[in-house]
């Protein structure tokens, strides 16, 4: 906190955009948009989904041209056409969706985005230094499909590092990693600063944009709402700057009926089953059990088994015998997705596009995706005909009920941003009035505003005597709206725990399956001393 | 130096409508180009080709006879391409449907009577599923690739039939022709207008499949699985939807269309079988599918089109003493515009210099 609001280290600004805009068909993606990075600070970009960020970036990355505007690159200006350009002048950026090839080494990866005739072995060389004098420790000759995806983002940022950039681009970074990965990422990029480069730095975690950023841009329906410097603002102020709006904060009420009063709505019992290819993981002995009225989280990394767990969990792949999963006292181990559905499970997948909604179908079509065997006798007529009519009134009602927000009246699911999609896919289950939800990861990838409301409605959905089951690598989350959270590592769940006696950072430990046992232990014999 | 296709943000809605009438457009202007090479006038010959058969009556009945099994044929394959299903075989679906129906008249010439032609029409369309149930079967239990099963099961057939018109099926009293003997007159798929013209109720069946498969696919709870599971197999999962089962029904519709226009196509053109009973017509219905965008509305107007790309081949064999070959070259020519233009609808081209080193 030393130096907050003192950067005054050139007088020169490394990147200035003036006026920027982006129309696509009737909508500004961004309307004039200033903001300025000086050289060795990290400049924050806030903004909702939907916002203009991703626009921006990619306009200043050269995959995207804009309308109206200039970029200043050290004080002249530059028009960037493509990607390439954009490394000749010294941006580099590291996208949150990573674009590497899981059969391949990292350093072939890292090879094939630098072109040219240079022999892998010095790839592997260089990546190796870069690496090393930088902390992000990588092992070249990995194959990536191996890694975890904290190891493949080094390897994006190493890649990125070997073109030398002035200007380090960073999409949503720590969105998958561990809080303990994170901290490792947050001082490579005090290095870097203190190196004298720039980072441009794109998050929605207010905490980590005020601990690490000098200064922040606020975006908001493309425009520019607000420059300012963060550790001067409070989580909240920034959150209601990017919103536009005071965001409500979670309303959780007591589980009202003791919770083991009741039968539980769903357990599962000894869940195991192979790899079903040579990137999936095995899931062994999982047992849980998921009451009426309570909210069960289950945190972890990406790729520890949580897609697995769900496809199991919604009937996607069947389990050995029935009594595997039981649904309301039904075996359900043998029923596939529309016989759960049946018997009053609701599930919500974590990937939107191509899992949870056709993307080229439109929203009445995709609500029928999930609700044509749970709800046949509403929308489907005599000979197998689909009534239309009812599910355009449905799809009013949910986008009503949780404020979405579209362009026409039953657009393809692909028009929608993330947030307004998941709230689309989320509300379809919460329209039925579902005795038991499974989400997997509700609102990753969604802005503030949207995720409050859909945290809430599953808090709301809970409380009305539901079992709600949360998958998510989104600590604050769990910790905000679960009752008790288990801990999935290596596919396998922990024990759960009470939600208001665990910390952080013993999660996250238990994230990175650092010998859960040793400090669960410790755990409940404060808890248990706690409460005496 | 190398070519990459990237992806157009905003297609073009109005092109994406008019790309079956600009590939028309630009396999005519190649076309010309082609006559021209040849030495004959391109408009004479473009006329001689495209507009000529249209006007007499009796040649549009032929053209009906000939855009029959091609709508058929393509209605069934849009159910599958639509569900990713890629059925190639029709040809081998189309002649086992031939060779199924034929039996009754072929093995049983003494059974006559009303019920003749329905059973023919029947085991028609059951051997036609029968034979598009291999590669579905395989597909559905091994993951085998269903383009090469399907497309080799095409050879099978056709030699099959070679051999019952050759051997066992070849008619006693045909003087050792290879071919089996004549359907009776109840065994003959009647003509629709007998004053005017040839064509028979092959295209009415035509026009019912069309009618019948858009419905099915637009408007029911089935058409809605067929096509989720077409578009992302991981959502039609999580809807509950089977993928073995929409494999084995997609190929079975499919083949069981096949099988009717093979059937229809033996006992309302030709009268019996012989070693060839197909100018390709399995292989053509692909291109009118897709010339068709697989909708089965659309399939009716380009099974037209194609249907007249055969007659104009052989009126232009008359007039111009062209190859007929030329219609297969038409056929080719159209196949590759169509996709050309969906994909530079989708994509545009861009020229990348050579990767530099750092």
């Amino acid at each position: 906190m030393t130096d907050a609001g003192g950067k005054k280290v050139a007088s020169e600004t490394l990147l200035k955009v003036e006026g920027i805009t982006k129309i696509f068909g009737t909508l500004k993606a961004n309307d004039g948009v200033d903001f300025d990075i000086v050289p060795g600070e990290i400049h924050a970009l806030l903004g909702e989904n939907g916002a203009g960020k991703s626009t921006l970036v990619k306009m200043l990355f050269g995959s995207l041209q804009p309308d109206g505007g200039t970029i200043y690159w050290r004080d002249s200006a530059v028009s960037i056409t493509n990607p390439m350009q954009a490394r000749a002048l010294g941006i580099g950026m590291v996208f949150q969706h990573f674009s590497l090839f899981e059969s391949l080494s990292a350093a072939e990866n890292i090879a094939l985005s630098l072109g040219g005739d240079v022999t892998l072995s010095k790839i592997a060389a260089e990546a190796t230094r870069v690496s090393h004098e930088y902390g992000l420790p990588i092992h070249p000759d990995r194959l990536v499909g191996e890694l975890s995806v904290g190891e493949r983002q080094r390897i994006e940022i190493v890649r990125c590092l070997l073109q030398q950039p002035e200007l380090i681009i960073l999409d949503e970074p720590t969105s998958v990693l561990t809080p303990q990965e994170a901290e490792k990422l947050f001082a490579t990029l005090d290095k870097l600063r203190a190196e004298g480069k720039s980072i441009l730095y794109i998050s929605h975690r207010l905490e980590e944009v005020q601990r690490i950023c000098d200064r922040a841009t606020v975006l908001r329906h493309g425009k520019v709402v607000g420059h300012c410097n963060p550790r001067d603002e409070t989580a909240k102020s920034l959150a209601a700057m990017m919103v536009g709006e005071d965001i409500h904060s979670i309303e959780r009420s007591e589980i009202s009926a003791g919770p083991s009063s009741e039968e539980p709505v769903m357990v599962i019992d000894g869940l195991s089953q192979p790899a079903s290819s040579p990137f999936s993981v095995p899931l062994s002995g999982i047992t849980l059990s998921v009451r009426p009225g309570e909210v069960v989280g289950i945190a972890g990394i990406a790729g520890n088994g949580q897609s697995e767990f769900f496809e199991a969990i919604s009937g996607e792949r069947l389990q050995d015998k029935g009594s595997r999963v039981m649904i309301r006292g039904n075996e359900a181990g043998r029923l596939g997705p529309s016989g759960r559905r049946r018997i009053g499970a609701a599930f919500s997948p974590e990937e939107r596009l191509g899992h949870g909604a056709v993307p080229s179908f439109s929203l009445s079509e995709n609500l029928l995706l999930s609700r044509h065997a749970s709800d046949r006798k509403a929308y489907i007529g005599p000979l197998g005909t689909i009534r239309r009519g009812a599910l355009t009134k449905t799809l009013e009602r949910i986008v009503k009920a949780l404020d979405v927000r579209k362009s026409g009246y039953d657009p393809a699911a692909s028009s929608l941003s993330g947030g307004n999609l998941q709230k689309v896919i989320l509300g379809r289950e919460f329209d039925r009035s579902p005795a038991l939800l499974i989400a997997n990861q509700p609102t990753w990838g969604v802005d503030a505003g949207a995720a409050a409301r859909i945290r809430q409605e599953i808090i709301d959905l809970a409380r009305n005597g539901a079992g709600v089951l949360v998958i998510s690598q989104d600590l604050d989350e769990l910790l905000e709206i679960a009752d008790r959270i288990a801990v999935m590592s290596d596919g396998e769940l922990s024990e759960t725990v009470p939600a208001e006696t665990v910390t952080r950072e013993t999660l996250g430990l238990m994230m990175g399956g650092a010998t859960p046992e040793k400090h669960h232990e410790e755990r409940v014999a404060t808890m248990e001393a706690g409460q005496e | 130096m190398r070519i990459e296709l990237v992806r157009r943000p905003n297609p073009s809605a109005l092109y994406s409508a008019l790309s079956p009438l600009l590939a028309l457009a630009i396999t005519a202007a190649l076309g010309a180009v082609m006559f021209a090479l040849l030495g004959k006038a391109p408009h004479l010959a473009l006329y001689s080709y495209f507009i000529e058969p249209l006007t007499e009556v009796w040649s549009i009945h032929e053209l009906l006879i000939k855009a029959a099994p091609l709508i058929l044929i393509a209605v069934g394959l849009s159910v599958c391409f639509l569900s990713n299903n890629w059925n190639i075989g029709a040809e081998g679906q189309f002649i086992m449907g031939a060779i199924a129906g034929s039996a009754l008249p072929i093995l049983a010439p003494d059974f006559q009577g009303p019920l003749v032609l329905p059973a023919m029409l029947i085991m028609g369309m059951l051997g036609g599923m029968a034979y598009a149930a291999i590669p579905a079967v395989l597909k559905a239990r091994f993951n085998t690739n269903e383009i090469l099963s399907s497309l080799m099961l095409v050879y099978v057939a056709q030699l099959f039939l070679d051999w019952l018109v050759r051997g066992p099926w070849r008619n006693p009293e045909g003087f050792n022709f290879p071919e089996s003997r004549n359907f009776h007159a109840d065994a003959i798929l009647p003509e629709i207008m007998s004053s005017s013209g040839r064509a028979h109720y092959g295209f009415v069946f035509a026009i019912i499949a069309a009618l019948v498969v858009w419905f099915t696919l637009n408007r029911t709870l089935k058409g809605f699985e067929i096509r989720v599971l077409g578009q992302s197999p991981r959502a039609g999962r999580f809807a509950g939807f089977s993928y073995t089962t929409t494999v084995i029904t997609t190929f079975l519709i499919a083949g069981a269309l096949a099988g009717l226009a093979g059937i229809s196509e033996v006992s309302g053109a030709i009268g019996q079988l012989r070693p060839v009973i197909s100018p390709g017509y399995g292989f053509t219905a692909i291109i009118v599918a897709f010339l068709g965008r697989l909708n089965p509305l659309g399939i009716v107007a380009a099974g037209l089109v194609l249907a007249l790309s055969y007659l104009g081949g052989e009126a232009a064999q008359i007039t111009l003493g062209v190859s007929n070959k030329v219609s297969n070259v038409f056929q080719g020519i159209l196949l590759f515009s169509v996709l050309a233009c969906d994909t530079l609808i989708h994509y545009r081209i861009r020229i990348a210099g050579p990767a530099r080193a750092e």
